[in-house]
């Protein structure tokens, strides 16, 4: 990364710290969603951006990883960080797995299947087999983590801060892994899967492991996001939530770190912008935005932001060339 | 000595009427305004119940046009949630923590509801008349700010378990209930009213899913396996689902219909009047559409209402005059309260009703609660189907 | 026995909603080779333009053929206005685009009719056939399935103008080579689906009652239909649709229980994508390198 992309990140860092200071507990409590979302949206952006398979269903991996938090704090007493691993665990097995049938699949049938999953999670959660673990239809209750070692800063500002570390470290290792080997091998095979296979990538592999980790990361949302909620229910994760994630990436920019951001902050902020807007059709206000979004940004607010950022560049260029 | 008396006799005597005129004030409540926050599912799958949010806001505006309460205007401020507990959560903060509403009214649904429960009372402002019939809500000592209002649906099962007890003791039972809290309420209201013979009476219990097509498959099950009582928690469009079906199989079991679904013309007629007679429910308020309140003076002044404030309102929809009986509740509590507009009076008004009436409500119900009773209403009466109407039948029962 | 055969039939009848959907489905799916997720709302919204018709006391046949021409403008338009601009980009963004429509139809459907279950009236007799298993219009409605199947056949296999439709979906390039009007081939097929969904539409109401979400909780299962039976085969689709009904309700009764079968539904679609995409009648694609 260049120098000036360096700073640019240390000043956005600088400005994510300062937040909570600066706005409401209820703000930072919409943030602290925010960039839950984000990293939800960087596991969605990580399968689907960066290796071209789609998924309608990743709101079952946003409900795994928050129902795991959720049983683990409430019946077994665990801290609510000791949880984050521990969801990050479950739902990097249960993306492999699913990953591995999901392989003769390709771009709608794919779609196909993911919908399928994430539209009958809820009924799953439901099932009354299951109810002991997860409550059944009554949900889990769990309490909100205090700041610890006494901090002078209340339980919102402790969770943002704790979110956007998490994140943080998150983000890292997605930029780390997109830049090697295994990165390169996921964006190969988006473009050109028979070429990538004849050069020798294991295409089965790397593509099971993309699902991996991307459940991985949306998992670890989830948890994240039942802490800051503290309540989890099957309601909570219907295939409403699966259609989101995906709007999210495209608004915000597929294959692109920064575009799980700018996604976040559209689905936190913008249904509550359509909301005063139309009281009556909420909904479609939701999903004019989207239209605009497709046939005028389709590169997302990333790639507009990256075209952006190219063409003042050019100008600069240029007015130096000419003197 | 005498002297010293006489003035602070004068003195307390001056002092109280300025202490008596003396205004309290918490966040969203000021001499003009008194602000009101809601959340209702204006979409997604529970949308059909927003129809309430939209009533009760049409509610606000008549009374503002009368002068408001006490003097005071209201501001209703109501947010969608569509039914998602996160959401809910988002919203409740942003009406208490930006807004900055004097209380919750009518939040509807109980996921919803429980999301905000804790940090309601945390918070200590008021979760008010929520929308749901769990049981839940009636907790003064635990949870001092939350406050139901319709009779709960445990009550309810329990009053049917009653009946079949006392009506028709070798009856078997098959039950279909919506995979919920509120289907798993009743359910357990009944079976607890059962008592012992729960196990022996209930031959078989069926489930559906609210994204289910139809009930169809269910009602054969149920019909399969040899019940004569069919105990029916559903949905309005479920309901019509199951009563027409239960008939066309030939399946003529004894029919108890919970009270969510007994709008004559939202469930009754589309399901066909003649396949719904003999069905049973219970009801504590008047169905607009049923021709024995046809003159009645509160259901023709509602429907003057939804004319003149709601006119895209469904008339046939028994929500919308559900919705206008707890707003009047409401608005009865906030006029008792006067011009002492504190939360924690707010619900200390709210826990001192006393035989208040709203005038939808069936004759001889009406609202009590007290410190230790959180639950305002708590009777309501048998009713069955006739063909053209809902015959009440029995005493009242419950206080 | 009994209830074994009354679950077959009730499954059959809940099928044959399945299969309509499906119908629909797999027309897009011939003519664009995309899988239109907004299928059940437009269905739905053209369902509910009937009703108004109805309302306002149009008889019943009319306002039928006027919905099916409504519909199939509908369609049209949407192809041309709302699906044509991102006809080149990446398969996501169209999916989006669907997805957005699906959430617009319904939203805006909710807000001009509310959310209360309405009736919608049926053309057939009132009593049942089949003794007390399945009532007439339930067995109508999958009479006009099977009959709006064969006129698709016919209309696909002996039409210059079906021909015309098949080539422009299969092979654009060559097709425009021969003179068709690809893209207007496209609004066609969107129309037919549209129209078939359509009809779809007013066959389910009577049976699951009218709102904005009644189409909601069907297209899981049309999807499952429809790859089940092979999605670029409309006979496929139909076939899908009965096997998916009858598994549905039989497994739900008798074997896992009815809280699992939005995952039957689930266990096929994955199923048979695994094990044979191209679903049971469905044509073989080999991708050459």
């Amino acid at each position: 990364m260049s120098r000036r992309q360096l700073t640019m990140l240390a000043i956005v860092l600088l400005a994510a710290c300062a937040l909570p200071f600066l706005v409401s507990d209820y703000r930072t409590f919409q943030f602290t969603l925010a960039l839950v979302y984000a990293i939800a949206l960087l596991g969605l952006n990580l399968l689907t951006g960066y290796n071209g398979q789609i998924s309608l269903g990743h709101g079952a991996f946003y409900a795994i990883g928050a129902y795991c938090a959720a049983i683990l704090m409430d019946q077994y007493g665990l801290p609510y960080w000791a949880t984050l691993p521990i969801a990050a665990v479950v739902c990097l097995v249960a993306g492999f797995l699913f990953g591995l049938p999901a392989l003769r699949l390709e771009g709608l049938y794919l779609a196909l299947a993911t919908f399928a999953l994430g539209v009958s999670l809820p009924a799953l959660l439901k099932y009354h087999h299951l109810e002991k673990w997860t409550g059944g239809v009554q949900g889990i209750v769990i309490n909100k983590p205090e700041a610890p070692f006494g901090l002078p800063i209340n339980a919102d500002q402790w969770l943002y801060f704790f979110t956007l570390a998490v994140a943080v470290l998150m983000f890292v290792l997605a930029w780390n892994l997109l830049r090697g080997r295994i990165g390169r091998a996921m964006v190969a095979i988006r473009d050109q899967h028979i070429a990538a296979e004849a050069m020798g990538v294991n295409t089965a592999m790397v593509k099971s492991l993309a699902f991996g980790v991307s459940a991985m990361y949306t998992g670890v949302a989830g948890a994240l996001g039942a802490i800051a909620i503290q309540y989890v229910a099957p309601d909570s994760f219907n295939f409403f939530l699966s259609i989101v994630f995906l709007v999210g990436i495209v608004v915000g920019g597929l294959a692109s770190i920064s575009g799980a951001i700018y996604g976040a902050l559209f689905i936190q902020f913008v249904p509550n912008i359509a909301d005063e807007i139309s009281r009556a059709a909420p909904w479609a206000i939701f999903g004019i935005f989207l239209l605009g979004f497709v046939y005028l940004m389709p590169m997302g607010v990333a790639g507009a932001v990256r075209m952006a950022v190219a063409r003042l560049s050019r100008m600069a260029q240029n007015r130096q060339h000419s003197t | 000595m005498k002297l010293i008396a006489i003035a602070a006799l004068l003195a307390a005597a001056l002092a109280s009427p300025a202490a008596l005129a003396q205004k309290k004030y918490d966040p969203g409540a000021t001499d003009k305004i008194i602000k009101i926050g809601n959340t209702n599912p204006y979409s997604g799958p529970a949308s059909a119940y927003g129809t309430i949010g939209k009533t009760i806001g049409a509610y606000w505006k008549m009374v503002n046009e009368k002068g408001g309460i006490n003097g005071r205007m209201v501001d209703w401020v109501s947010y969608d949630d569509g039914y998602s507990p996160p959401k809910t959560v988002e919203m409740a903060r942003k009406l208490v923590e930006q807004d900055r509403v004097l209380l919750l009214f009518q939040t509807l649904g109980t996921p919803p509801n429980t999301a905000i429960h804790k940090y309601m009372n945390s918070k200590k402002v008021p979760q008010s008349f929520v929308a749901t019939g769990a049981t839940k809500w009636n907790d003064a000592r635990n949870f001092p700010w939350t406050m139901g209002w319709q009779p709960n649906y445990q009550t309810e099962g329990r009053i049917y378990a009653e009946h079949i007890l006392k009506n028709n003791p070798k009856a078997k039972i098959g039950v279909l209930y919506q995979n919920d809290d509120y289907g798993k309420d009743y359910l357990k209201g009944f079976k607890d009213g059962l008592g012992d013979k729960a196990a022996s009476m209930i031959v078989k219990e069926v489930s559906y899913e609210v994204t289910d097509p139809t009930v169809d498959s269910q009602i054969v099950q149920l019909q399969a396996s040899g019940a004569d009582t069919f105990f029916n928690i559903t949905t309005p469009k479920f309901a019509a689902q199951a009563i027409r079906k239960a008939h066309d199989t030939g399946w003529k079991p004894m029919h108890y219909l919970n009270n969510v679904s007994t709008s004559i013309a939202g469930v009754l007629k589309p399901a066909g009047l003649e396949k719904s007679v003999g069905v049973i429910s219970t009801q504590y308020y008047k169905d607009p559409n049923d021709d024995q309140w046809k003159n009645d003076p509160a259901v023709l002044e509602w429907k003057a209402f939804m004319k003149k404030y709601y006119p895209e309102g469904n008339v046939a929809d028994n929500a919308n005059i559900y919705a206008y009986a707890v707003a009047q509740t409401m608005h009865q509590v906030l006029k008792q309260a006067g011009d002492n507009l504190t939360r924690a009076n707010v619900m200390k008004q709210a826990a001192s009703l006393q035989g208040y009436r709203p005038e939808g409500l069936l004759p001889g119900i009406r609202i009590n609660t007290g410190a230790n009773d959180y639950a305002p209403i708590e009777s309501e009466q048998l009713i069955r189907f006739d063909g053209q109407q809902w015959e009440r039948f029995g005493p009242i029962i419950g206080k | 026995m009994d209830a074994f055969l009354h679950q077959v039939l009730a499954g059959l009848a809940t099928g044959g909603i399945y299969a309509s959907l499906a119908l629909a489905l797999v027309m897009i799916y011939q003519a664009t080779h995309l899988v239109n997720f907004a299928q059940g709302e437009m269905a739905m919204f053209a369902t509910y333009f009937a009703w108004s018709l109805i309302n306002a006391g149009v008889p019943y046949w009319p306002a039928f053929l006027l919905t099916v021409v409504f519909a199939f403008v509908l369609g049209v338009v949407i192809e041309r206005v709302i699906i044509r601009p991102v006809e080149n980009s990446p398969v996501l963004a169209v999916v989006v685009v669907f997805i957005a429509l699906l959430v617009i139809l319904n939203s805006v459907a909710g807000w001009i009719y509310s959310y209360t279950i309405k009736s919608f009236p049926s053309p057939f007799p009132a009593e049942p056939i089949f003794g007390k298993y399945m009532s007439a219009h339930e067995g109508g409605a999958i009479g006009v399935t099977l009959v709006v199947l064969l006129l698709l056949y016919a209309f696909f296999r002996f039409t210059p103008l079906g021909l015309a439709l098949r080539a422009a979906a299969q092979n654009p390039e060559s097709a425009r080579l021969v003179g068709i009007r690809v893209g207007w081939m496209l609004a066609l097929g969107w129309g037919l689906a549209a129209a078939v969904g359509g009809v779809a539409g007013m066959m389910v109401a009577p049976i699951v009652y009218l709102d904005p979400n009644m189409m909601g909780g069907v297209l899981l299962y049309a999807f499952a239909a429809a790859l089940v039976g092979g999605i670029d085969n409309p006979a496929g689709a139909v076939f899908g649709g009965f096997l998916v009904g009858v598994l549905e309700n039989v497994l739900g009764a008798f074997v896992i229980g009815n809280e699992l079968k939005l995952a039957v539904a689930l266990v096929l679609i994955i199923g048979v994508l695994v094990v044979k995409p191209s679903g049971f009648f469905g044509k073989v694609f080999v991708t050459r390198v």
